[in-house]
Order: C-alpha cells, then structure tokens, then sequence
C-alpha cells in the first residue's frame, strides 16, 4: 500500500505489544511509539528527573538521551557567575540530574552547548526516520531532516527516560504544497507565517505536516529548519520534509551521524523516506510562493499575519464575533489603531535569533543587507545571539561579526534569548521589537511587550530604517 | 495521580480564543523545581495590575465566578509552548474541568497525565454553557465521566471522549506503570529497529 513519509517512519517506531495480554485492542489507537532521540534541558526536566527518583526508576538508554542548557542562560558575561539565583539553581539541578542518571550534559562550559533545536542536527544526532522528541514545542524543528519530531510535556519527558517510548494516537496527516519560486527578499520563514496565515494557529491541530514543492526542494537545510520549526505555531503536532541529496550533506561527517559501511546503508533507507506516488493525506493544499510577499505580525499570535506592504486588519473585516473580539484585544495590546499600515511601526529593538532563526545561513542573509549601514538612532538595543558555538565560530571565521558589530548590533553567546526572555534579554513594557523568534503572544519577550515577528533580512533592515521595509526593494 | 470523580461546581467563562500557556503561566515562574505551588501565578499578567494588586476585570477575580473548579474556554486553548506548568497551575488553582471547543494538542496530553479532564464540544453547545453563566453565574455544573455527560439547569448534553483517556482518569492510571508491563516487547523492538532502520 503506498504510504506518506509520516506513516513510513510511524510504522517503523510502533512497538509490537498487541501479543501480551495487557495490551489495548488495536483499535483503541493507542500505540507504544520508540524514541530514537531524547533531548533534555534545563526548564521542562527537573520534575521528570524527580519523578523517576521518587519511584526508584532509571534512565533507559542514557546512550539516547543529551541534555543542554539553553532556555535561561545568559548571552553576556558568560566568565561571570549566573546572576539570577533561581536560573543558576535549575541549570545546577540539569547538570546533577544528568551525572546521577548517566545522561551526557553540555553545560555552560561545553563547546556543544546551544539552543537545543540547533545542537541536535549540528552534532548529527538528528537523522532522517528516527523519532525525537524533547520538552519543547519547537522539537518540531528537526522534520526538516525527514525525522518524526515533536514536542512532550514534562510528565511525557519521565515517561521517555524511564521507557524510551511514548503512548501516542496515530495523527492525521495533511502536505502543503510549495509551488513556484521564492523572490529575492523572500524566505522560508515568509512561507511559513504565510501558511500560519492562511491556516489559522489551530489550523493543523491533530495533523502532522509535509511540506512538498519546489519551493522547499530549493531550500537549504536551514531553511527547511525554520518551516519545520514554526509548525507548532500551526497547531501541527510535527512537520517533516523528505530527506534528499542536502540532507545527506548536511550529516555527512558530523560527530554523531553513521560512518562508513553504517552511513551507506544508512543513506539507502532514508532514500526510501518520501511519500509514495498514490499516497493519501487527509488534507492537501497548495501556496503560491511566486506571488509571496515578506511577512510581519501585526498582533499577539503568529497567525495575526499580514504582507509587509498590507495594513493591519479592520474590524468590520472579522468574519465572526469570535474573530473580531481577538481581533480588538490584539490592537488594544499593540497600541494600535485598526488599519494602520504596517511600514508606520516604528522599532524600539531588534532580535535575531532562536530556534527559528539563528543558524548560519540566518544570519549571512541578515549580515548580507545591512553590510556597511548603521542601525537606526532610534533603536535601543539591536542583538544577534547564535544558536551554538558552531553557528558563532563560522560566522566569525566569515567575518560577519564585524559587520553586525560595526553597524550597532551587539553580538551575543548562544541561548534562547529574548525569543521567551527567561534570562536577562527583555523587552520594558511596551516597547517594540522586530524579532526572528517563533511566537508574539501577549508577553512573551518581556511584560507588556509588543513582538513582530519576521525573517532575519526584515528585522536587519527594520533595525537599520527603525520601521519595517519591504525586503525585496533592498536586496 | 488522583482518581477523577464526577464534578459539580460553577464555571468560570474565559471569552477569548487561542489562550497560550505563556498567558495561563508566564515565563518567570517557570524556574521552579517542583510540580506544585504553580497556582498561584495562573494568568499572572492578567489577573494582576503591574503593582502586584488584583486586577479586578479579569474573569477569575470576579466574586461570582471564585471557587469555580469548571473552566469555559473558546478555540485552541492551550497552544504555543509545550510547558506542563499550564496545566499544574490550573490544577493547583482548583480547575479539574476544562472545556472548549478545541484543544492545542501538546495541552491537551499534558492534561491527561495530571487528572485534569479537557473536554472538546461543538462550539455552538460550548455558547451554550456561556449563555448559563451569563444568565445566572451561580449555575451548577455537574460533570460525569462515567456517564459522559455535563448537566446543568434541568439538562444534560452528552459529550465525548476516546475510551483509553476516560479509563486512565477514572482509574488515575500512571501511563508509565503501564507501559512498563510491555519491557519485553520493547526490549525485543530495540534488537530489531535501530533508528528506524531493521537490524534484524
């Protein structure tokens, strides 16, 4: 029977149980899924750690596990004691949880530390058809390796490092269909909040994603990363991509991945991960990537989205009393009258990074518009924080340090950052900020802050005019 | 985890869709160590004004709608970050009952392994429960998860619920018990699929 890439890796994971006597009927949909992969860090762990520990239970397979701290470290003054007591205390807890149980912990003094998202394919620890899973809603971000990725809470985070499985329903399945070409100015991240537009923030609740075409063919790894990512944001529970020749590329030779005889058998099943012809999917759609405009939010969740060039939304536009209530507690939030034009935000900082966007390609496009030109006056604060050491080493080793830092960005050590300011980087109450993170919820990146999401190239140029400009007219 | 019994309360109605879990626990009270004590920071940002005093607009502190243990939400409730804190705030505040039209799926799991009982409803019967409380807040609401039904002013709607889900909160299953049972099965997948791929 011909299958899509989901229910190929999907039925390589299920646990055969159905002949023990305790199992569910089969058709009961709940299933014993095998995780190849599990990251852990600091925020969503201690309380799993503590659960296995109270009922006398052990990691599984520490040989599958990695653990890092990235959600609140600091991004400045890395030689320094952790200033904030309580971060300090649970990025301690991490690394004693982690000796205890066996688990392998890149800490503040590791080389390997980084936003998890971005360590996980750096090290090659991310492979086509494995499933992984980690304590964070992003973990969506490693489908674009034709991996089944998502995100678990806390309790499922115990249950993983004292089983290595999970009990998950089957979701359905929808592909998204990229066509055309993208124009320069234009991103993987405009594809993605376009479709976040087009879908709705629950959109693809209960689906796990494909994205197909010749849009996502032409992308890089980065790219198909940050469509990847943002596919929570959609509802979806993962989002995965085909692995193709740039898939294997990527791995080849990176610590983690297989070597020799072991990569070539390998690279000849994941050839085997794609959707077969004559596949069915519960829901397909298609978008247009010739006409796609860059893309900014204008209110407090990532579908609230809209082309650059466009205004923001009018009442009478809302096609129901739901919609039109959401509509006028976002403007009311933002500070903003309905209608007004999206090029009359005026900035108060700027952020490039996260999971989303901080990874080297991300930031050569950004690099590459503001090359000799100057942040704007009325910016406060403009900040680039890689995703890993890797991603910081290359981009120095290319010189694109000294372009950000010469035009008035600060250059930063890798962490979430300001993407959800547990640390030190956030916002003051009402103040505006051009961000390449995933999520512009009421607060998210400081009390009473106001998140415009965009791809990395917009939020250069918003920190160079201090307003968002059409990126296609710059590059 | 507890046992879920049937439930009968009033229900407080929080009229807005897409509540994420950075609204119902903010990101500064996420760097606790424990699963309890996460009530008293549920929707900090709405439920208090910047000077730490009760913001006296918001759903929750309304005289009529305090010790209500049913919470009325609209669609997508629960999406955004996968923290399980959202969950342990609610149930540490006192809501054992969520309902809503739809659910963000990481949430909706996330409830299941706390004794919480999400409850999804077609929007037009959620407006239903809305309507009660806008009538008269002090109406009673009695949850039956045996019967799978919420009655409430003379009447009774029925809702649904996969069967391994209602089984586990009335019986307060721990899933990793369960899935402990199968160690030799998935001692067995371990010796065959190795990262997907069939080693033998």
């Amino acid at each position: 029977m011909a299958k899509t890439l989901f229910e190929k890796v999907w039925d390589a994971h299920v646990v055969d149980i159905w002949s023990n006597p305790n199992a569910p009927k089969k058709e009961e949909n709940k299933n014993l899924i095998y995780i190849d992969l599990h990251l852990v860090h600091e925020v969503t762990s201690p309380q799993a750690f503590d659960g296995l520990r109270l009922n006398k239970r052990k990691v599984r397979r520490p040989d599958l596990t990695f653990a890092t701290m990235d959600h609140n470290v600091p991004t400045k003054d890395r030689d320094k004691p952790v200033k904030d007591p309580i971060s300090a205390k649970q990025m301690e807890y991490l690394k004693r949880n982690c000796d205890e149980f066996g688990v392998p912990c890149f800490d503040l003094k590791s080389y390997n530390q980084g936003v998890v998202h971005v360590i996980g394919p750096e090290l090659g620890l991310t492979l086509p058809g494995k499933t992984v899973v980690c304590g964070d809603s992003h973990t969506s971000t490693h489908g674009a390796f034709g991996a089944l990725a998502f995100g678990i809470g806390t309790s499922e985070v115990e249950h993983v490092l004292a089983t290595q499985c999970l009990v998950q329903s089957k979701a359905k399945t929808m592909r998204v269909n990229f066509k055309g070409k993208l124009n320069p100015g234009v991103y993987a991240k405009d594809m993605v909040l376009a479709l976040i537009g087009k879908i709705g923030t629950a959109g693809a609740t209960g689906f796990v994603l494909e994205y197909a075409g010749e849009a996502i063919e032409a992308l890089s790894m980065e790219g198909r990363m940050t469509i990847c990512n943002m596919s929570i944001e959609a509802g979806a529970r993962a989002g995965m991509i085909a692995p193709d020749e740039k898939t294997f590329e990527y791995l080849k030779g990176r610590e983690h991945a297989p070597k020799g005889a072991e990569w070539e058998k390998a690279v000849a099943y994941w050839r085997t991960l794609k959707t077969d012809a004559g596949a069915k999917f519960d829901v397909e759609l298609d978008i247009d990537c010739n006409r796609l405009a860059p893309q900014v939010t204008w209110g407090t969740s990532p579908g609230m989205v809209v082309d650059v060039t466009a205004n923001m939304p009018k009442l009478a536009d809302a096609k129901d009393d739901v919609e039109r209530v959401g509509i006028k507690k976002a403007l009311e939030y933002m500070d903003f009258a309905e209608g007004t034009a999206i090029e009359n935000i005026k900035l108060d900082k700027v952020f490039i990074g996260s999971c989303t966007n901080s990874r080297i390609e991300d930031l050569r496009e950004a690099a590459k518009v503001i090359k000799n030109r100057k942040v704007a006056g009325s910016i406060k604060l403009a900040m680039v924080v890689p995703g890993s050491h890797r991603v910081k080493d290359q981009a120095e080793k290319e010189g694109l340090h000294e372009v950000f830092k010469s035009a008035g960005f600060e250059w930063r050590e890798p962490g979430c950052s300001m993407c959800l300011a547990m640390n030190d980087d956030v916002l003051e109450p009402g103040e505006r900020c051009a961000s390449t993170s995933n999520r512009n919820f009421e607060g998210r990146q400081g009390k009473g802050g106001r998140t415009y999401l965009v791809s990395p190239a917009m939020a250069a140029l918003a920190a160079i005019h201090g307003h968002f400009v059409d990126a296609r007219k710059e590059v | 985890m507890e046992k879920f019994k049937t439930v009968t309360s009033k229900a407080a109605p929080l009229d807005m869709p897409n509540v994420d879990t950075d609204q119902i626990i903010p990101k500064n009270f996420l760097k606790r160590v424990e699963r309890t004590g996460f009530g008293q920071f549920l929707f900090n940002d709405w439920r208090f004004n910047d000077d730490g005093s009760e913001n006296k607009s918001f759903v929750l502190n309304q005289p009529e709608h305090k010790g209500a243990r049913i919470l009325l939400a609209r669609d997508n409730f629960g999406c955004g970050s996968s923290r399980e804190h959202a969950p342990w705030a609610l149930l540490d505040y006192g809501f054992q009952v969520i309902i809503a039209p739809s659910f963000a799926d990481i949430f909706h799991n996330n409830c299941f392994q706390n004794g919480i009982l999400p409850i999804r409803m077609p929007a037009e019967q959620v407006e239903e429960l809305f309507q009660a409380v806008k009538k008269d807040a002090a109406t009673e609401f009695t949850v039956d998860l045996e019967k799978k039904t919420i009655t409430f002013a003379g009447k009774s709607l029925p809702f649904d619920l996969a069967e391994p889900m209602r089984q586990k909160l009335l019986l307060g299953l721990d899933d990793i018990g369960w899935t402990l049972q199968f160690d030799a099965e998935i001692a067995a997948h371990e010796k065959q699929v190795v990262a997907g791929i069939r080693v033998a």
